[in-house]
């Protein structure tokens, strides 16, 4: 977005942000209040110049009185950049460390919260098919965006990406081609539905909804980085509780959980993709 | 130049730096004369490839005076530490304690992304941030260096005579106002003539 040198740039305070989510919430009851500031201020941002709108003001009473606008800067503000194998070390981990372990069950849960267009479900469904426990598999795939969960029960993606993602699963150094799992339509890399047969894709808000089920694995990689501590605190709470013992939890790899209240529920499982275990309930 | 006078009544709480292609001796030369302690936090991105999670790091440390860090998401920022923005994440500072990682999209082709750590850093410490802009093949950056100086920042770029690519410094020259140009050898001096005057509590 490079601003012409004529262009103003338009700065946002905190309390201005402050309003914004405060408005959000009485109206709609959606919390954005708790999102890190830096880059829900990005977010605002981009907004305002999508629309053409000078100040904070403007955007909230448009917010106020249209409510299918809001419907739009819902999906406009939420961060829907995903991939898929992003990070192949990753998921060599997860075939190493946990899928053995997942494979010893009759049957398991997985939970991908905050799924956004699905890359990542597919990839995980290809290793679990490869490792021929798919089908013991029940998997959610949840996020706070329909429109984004409707993508994703497609399976299908953007060939645009098709390079780069060949070049994400060969790192991966899973056996055959990522081409074996789909077909070009329409522009599309169309997925095998049989990878997502078992996947049941929902509406959940991880900021205000609370758990619903148990799962053996979760991930939410990449999330909670949008919140701030407090957030961050209470989504840890709410993914611990949606554990079972010895559930593991996996996150993006840049974040942590040393410092959330509580870690010491958690043990290490790989500390370099960010795997974890829980050990306490 | 007399980097005292320039400095007089600057109250600076932070540095950022921004550079890619051609500024990776430049950085380097920078790191290895840091005077220590270094008392302000420094933030680096630096355009990097983005699956190649090693090995950057670890080149920057070797002659550097001070630790380098690739930070998790919401560390809290202490001195005499250079931040270096990791692989396919933005860096954003989220206030003056801590730092904040997004995946959001490319911002000029790039992630990281100079002005996405540039404009939330400008946010957070306005007339109190030092910016300095290296070499670089494109313009990230620019817009990053205009709302420093509107925010009150002090924006420095390298001389456009000592960059090996110009169009990075010079994208932000042409859109706003630049404080001081600087050779590769001037910056540490400034540095540490900015220090100097932390330790001694002239600034």
């Amino acid at each position: 977005m490079f601003n012409r040198p004529d262009e103003e740039i338009i700065h946002i305070e905190l309390e201005e942000i402050t309003k914004l989510t405060d408005a959000i919430f009485t109206k709609y009851g959606y919390d954005f209040g708790n999102y890190a500031v830096s880059s829900f201020k990005r977010r605002i941002l981009m907004v305002l110049k999508k629309y053409g709108l000078k100040s904070i003001d403007k955007l909230i009473q448009k917010i106020l009185f249209e409510p299918s606008f809001f419907e739009q800067f819902v999906l406009d503000i939420t961060v829907n950049t995903t991939e898929m194998f992003r990070d192949p070390t990753f998921y060599k981990a997860l075939k190493q460390q946990v899928i053995p372990i997942l494979a010893t069950k009759p049957e398991f849960n997985v939970w991908h919260a905050a799924c956004s267009t699905g890359e990542e479900v597919i990839s995980l469904a290809i290793l679990l098919d490869q490792e021929g426990i798919l089908n013991k598999a029940k998997i959610y795939a949840t996020d706070i965006n329909h429109v984004v969960l409707q993508k994703a029960a497609s399976a299908a993606f953007p060939v645009r990406n098709l390079d780069f993602y060949h070049e994400n699963y060969a790192k991966t150094e899973f056996p055959g081609q990522l081409s074996d799992y789909y077909t070009i339509e329409n522009g599309m890399m169309q997925f095998d539905k049989r990878l997502i047969q078992n996947v049941k894709f929902k509406h959940h808000d991880l900021a205000r909804d609370v758990h619903f089920y148990k799962f053996d694995l979760i991930l939410c990689r990449n999330v909670m980085i949008y919140f701030n501590q407090e957030l961050q605190n209470r989504v840890f709470e709410l993914l611990h509780n949606s554990l079972f013992m010895n559930g593991f939890l996996c996150l993006g790899a840049k974040e942590s959980l040393i410092w959330c209240k509580i870690a010491d529920k958690f043990e290490t499982v790989n500390s370099h993709e960010k795997i974890f275990r829980k050990i306490k309930s | 130049m007399n980097f005292e006078s320039i400095l007089k009544n600057k109250k600076f709480e932070a540095i950022v730096i921004g550079g890619s292609a051609g500024s990776f001796t430049v950085i380097t030369q920078i790191l290895a004369e840091l005077p220590q302690p270094f008392v302000l936090p420094i933030f680096m991105c630096l355009h990097r490839l983005k699956d190649k999670r090693e090995g950057f790091k670890e080149a920057l440390e070797i002659k550097s005076k001070i630790k380098i860090e690739e930070p998790d998401d919401k560390t809290l920022i202490q001195q005499n530490i250079a931040y270096l923005a990791p692989a396919n994440y933005h860096m954003l500072i989220e206030n003056k304690k801590m730092i904040s990682l997004a995946t959001t999209e490319l911002v000029q082709f790039s992630r990281p992304s100079i002005d996405v750590m540039f404009e939330s850093a400008a946010d957070v410490y306005r007339d109190k941030l030092l910016a300095i802009l290296l070499s670089g093949a494109n313009k990230d950056g620019a817009d990053g260096m205009r709302t420093i100086k509107e925010r009150g920042g002090f924006t420095i770029i390298q001389d456009l005579n000592t960059c090996s690519m110009i169009t990075m410094p010079e994208a932000a020259l042409k859109i706003t106002h630049i404080d001081l140009q600087l050779k590769p050898n001037q910056i540490p001096d400034f540095l540490r003539t900015l220090n100097h005057l932390i330790l001694n509590e002239v600034l």
